[in-house]
């Protein structure tokens, strides 16, 4: 035996990969189970998920689509992880976004596309951000809990937007709580009407261009993180807040950028949904994607790339669940939700139910092949 | 490590010439209250227990002494039935016993006191000692019965604890005592205790011994865990030593020294005194002026404190854990805001009630500091080592371009420094926790004294630092201060204090009760200090 401190880590691939994918595999059994419970084949389910998310383009499309909403709400939750916060608010955060999004459409859509897009976008993160500041900063100065305030800011979300949209941003003369369509110079473009120029065929689908903008961001979210300053900081005062006064870190001032972050990514679901897809304001577009943001940064274990992979597979549930719903009348709608539930549960909740022991079994092994040499 | 196997060897020879001294094995002899067989245990790869074999005779205190990680807690967290061993027997009375956990342990006579209290502060002494070994639905009967076994258990064992006082306000040597009641209640014949003098007084640890021996006297056994020698030659009857998870000798104490012991621990020979010149103080580096300091719930914690560390001394505050040192720490440091009172910095005001600095700027000033407590402040324990080495530097200009880290320097800073403070192993990119205590410390004294700055603050040093490294890092302090540094050192350790420092200062509920230089300072007029009383002449 070694005197010194001997590692007792287990290695990147067992952590990060395989605990993940044991906790996914458990989860579609289950599914499975219950499936074959209510008389139906699970593998044919399995068969039409998958179909139903990578089976033909439009698919794959409509699979990226919700990918992109998934990588912005995982990577909002990830960099308040990192800095020990929970914001449960990137719905509400999200929603703002959107606004933010929205107003700049109807404002200026009929400027020049490349200069509506960016200011669309800096405005959906900029509102996303003061939502989560909001919240950031009572929790800072006055000790407010983050978890309680995201939550109740959801609400105030809510009943903003329905009070915006129904009495000032409705388009006249219409029932619909929603507002005009915008000048075309807001929207930003489909896939479909930009791949066949590159000699790629595409399939009509909502994804657009925005699933850039979210690699970019995932990639901004590393740099961030790992490689600056403030990154470190944001982690000092997340793993020891002690330690990071200790090293002269304002947590204040950590938790106040962590949330605008956080906010401002979170807001950026408005710029995939309003400026991509539905090019008008409307009501209720977040859809839960805020709160399976939280599932998403779990099991993703708040690296970007893990949140790439977590938010794909959401992606893959969320279009393929619907053929599901589709062609096996007998596993409806509820059911793709239960199935959807099982995931997070078990990559998520019960993330710590198999991760000792596997890792443990990983960590064992190198000293038996030590004695077997 | 050359030279070891021989020592090894030593060892073993030393074990089996005192196994036939007690000759405990032999027909008619009394069967040991606690007999250990082979007990064995690997957390993942590391080998905790390894083939651990002793006898705790009746009526006897065993010491059982080795550096942190040596498995001492370990071992007897399996008696103790919060672990299992991976094999090997536990024998109470010479009966195989099985302990999953510790009901089963208070079932077979066996008690624990541990190195922090399992205690409800809001409680009180009473139902403390009541606390999960309450008989029926209602708590009155239980209580009344609890009542009068305490009040004999007080007149039988010398413990004197008022049942109806609130733990909480207890001081920490009578907290203690309730610990051992509570032990006692549960009908302990074997009363383990780990670590038991860390936060006591010398006089309450006077306390304890007394009562200690006076559990003997009525046929009790005792365990008792420390790393500290002095402790083992004052009150144990054998002792067994334990090096890396094994058992290196079996003893009796009144054959064995101090000596004997300490290279028994290491694996060899320790310088137990620490070699230094006198001091040559040049001009005051740190002045302190009528500083007070309240902690973050509002309590006064330091109370006008006056004093001055001047370039080529080390100064030691001397004073039992909790009586305001972390506090000054922390307000010199920058971590906590000053009441009242100015700081100054080579004749230069640096902190008052309203110039305040964060620990940063203080850094930036020259004044490095090395946290008493390096796993709850010092290092990030879940950062890679690397980043846990430029805690508080993080901004420098050398670990920054103008927007991202320069990681690469940042790494072969850390090598640096890691092979300059001899870290173990020299991994930067390994994570800070999967380093020994004595290693993560070194990672921080590196740090901090790499950069040399005009005062160090050095808040416990050694706490948790295995003998070698302790030996190592007094040796660095000293050399910083040979350098014509300033160190204010503070350590609840009285025999560092009074080996490193050149003037030792003794701080008592927020005050300076008393100063004293090296070559004054006994372990008796200190110890009288550190309970509160003032020396001659301190108002």
């Amino acid at each position: 035996m070694s005197s010194m401190g001997a590692p007792t880590q287990a290695p990147t691939w067992v952590t990060h990969g395989l605990v993940p994918v044991i906790n996914l595999v458990l989860a579609l059994i289950i599914s499975g189970l219950i499936i074959a419970a209510i008389g139906e084949d699970p593998f044919e389910a399995l068969g039409y998920l998958m179909y139903g998310a990578f089976g033909y383009p439009e698919a794959i499309g409509y699979t990226l689509y919700y990918t992109t909403n998934f990588i912005f709400t995982g990577l909002a939750v990830a960099i308040a992880f990192h800095c020990g916060l929970f914001n449960i608010g990137g719905e509400g955060q999200a929603y703002l976004g959107g606004l933010g999004a929205g107003v700049v459409g109807l404002l200026f859509g009929h400027w020049p596309s490349p200069l509506v897009i960016l200011i669309g976008i800096l405005a959906a993160a900029s509102f996303g951000a003061v939502w989560g500041v909001i919240p950031g900063w009572l929790q800072a100065k006055r000790g407010s809990h983050i978890v309680i305030t995201t939550i109740m800011f959801n609400f105030i979300a809510a009943a903003l937007m329905s009070y915006l949209m129904v009495e000032i941003l409705i388009n006249p003369g219409q029932q619909a709580a929603e507002s005009r369509t915008f000048e075309a110079g807001a929207f930003i473009p489909f896939a479909h009407d930009i791949l066949p120029a590159l000699g790629v065929s595409m399939g009509r689908s909502a994804l657009n261009l925005s699933f850039v903008l979210a690699i970019l961001c995932s990639v901004f979210f590393w740099f961030f993180m790992w490689r600056t300053r403030w990154g470190y900081e944001i982690r000092a005062v997340g793993q020891n807040e002690t330690a990071a006064v200790y090293a002269g870190i304002s947590p204040s001032r950590a938790i106040i950028v962590a949330m605008a972050i956080s906010g401002a990514l979170a807001g950026l679901v408005g710029v995939n949904e309003i400026l991509g897809v539905h090019h008008r304001l409307l009501m209720e577009f977040t859809a839960g994607y805020g709160f399976v943001g939280i599932a998403v940064a779990l099991m993703g274990r708040n690296h970007p790339l893990g949140i790439f992979l977590a938010a794909l597979l959401f992606g893959t549930l969320y279009q393929g669940g619907q053929e599901i719903a589709f062609d096996m009348p007998r596993v409806n709608r509820d059911m793709v939700v239960v199935i959807q539930g099982l995931v997070i549960l078990f990559s998520g909740a019960l993330e710590n139910m198999f991760r000792p022991r596997i890792e443990a079994f990983f960590i064992r092994r190198p000293r038996a092949v030590a004695a077997a040499e | 490590m050359t030279g070891a196997p021989q020592e090894q060897g030593t060892a073993h020879a030393a074990s089996k010439a005192a196994a036939p001294a007690r000759a405990p094995g032999h027909a008619g002899a009394i069967a040991p209250a606690l007999e250990l067989r082979n007990i064995d245990k690997w957390f993942g790869s590391v080998h905790a227990n390894d083939q651990i074999s002793l006898k705790v005779e009746p009526g006897t205190i065993h010491g059982i002494i080795g550096e942190n990680g040596a498995g001492k807690s370990t071992l007897m967290s399996i008696v103790y039935g919060y672990y299992q061993a991976d094999s090997g027997e536990i024998l109470v009375g010479d009966k195989p016993v099985t302990i999953r956990g510790p009901e089963q342990a208070i079932a077979q006579g066996i008690g624990m006191v541990h190195q922090h209290f399992m205690k409800v502060d809001t409680f009180t002494v009473l139902e403390n000692v009541v606390l999960g070994a309450e008989t029926g639905m209602l708590l009155a009967p239980s209580l009344a019965t609890a009542r009068a076994e305490l009040v004999r258990l007080e007149r039988d064992y010398s413990l004197e604890v008022d049942p109806d006082a609130i733990v909480g306000e207890l001081p920490v040597g009578v907290q203690q005592r309730v610990e051992i009641l509570k032990a006692l209640f549960r009908g302990a014949d074997t009363l383990i205790l780990d670590e038991p003098t860390g936060v006591l007084t010398p006089q309450e640890v006077a306390d304890l011994f007394r009562i200690l021996r006076a559990l003997r006297e009525q046929g009790k056994s005792i365990v008792l865990i420390t790393h500290k020698l002095r402790e083992i030659m004052a009150l144990t009857d054998n002792v067994t030593v334990m090096r890396q998870g094994a058992v290196v000798a079996n003893v009796k104490t009144a054959e064995t020294t101090r000596e004997d012991l300490a290279s028994l621990m290491v694996g060899r020979t320790v310088l137990l005194r620490v070699d230094k010149t006198p001091a040559q103080p040049g001009e005051t580096f740190l002045g302190v002026e009528n500083l007070s300091v309240r902690d973050g719930n509002g309590v006064a914690r330091v109370k006008g404190v006056t004093l001055d560390v001047r370039a080529g001394e080390i100064v030691g505050i001397a004073g039992v854990a909790g009586n305001g040192q972390s506090e000054l720490l922390g307000a010199l440091a920058g971590i906590l805001p000053i009441e009242d009172g100015r700081v100054l910095f080579k004749g230069e005001e640096i902190l008052s009630r309203k110039q305040t600095k964060t620990a940063r700027q203080m850094r930036r000033i020259g004044l490095g500091h090395v946290p008493e407590d390096r796993h709850r402040m010092g290092l990030i324990t879940s950062f890679e080592a690397s980043e846990s080495g430029i805690l508080g530097y993080h901004r420098d200009t050398k670990y920054n371009s103008r927007i991202l880290m320069d990681r690469g320097a940042v790494l072969e800073e850390t090598a640096r420094q890691m092979k300059e403070y001899d870290v173990r192993p020299p991994i930067p990119r390994l994570r800070t926790s999967s380093f020994s205590g004595g290693n993560q410390q070194k990672i921080v004294l590196g740090r901090e004294m790499e950069r040399h700055p005009d005062v160090l603050l050095v808040g416990q040093p050694t706490r948790g630092v295995d003998i070698g490294a302790i030996e190592y890092i007094h040796k660095r302090l000293i050399a910083e201060r040979d350098a014509g540094k300033a160190i204010l050192l503070v350590s609840v350790e009285l025999d560092e204090i009074m080996s490193l420092a050149d003037r030792i200062i003794v701080m008592f509920d927020g005050e300076i009760v008393g100063e004293l230089t090296q070559a004054d300072a006994t372990e008796q007029a200190l110890g009288l200090m550190m309970a509160g009383e003032r020396q001659d002449g301190m108002a």
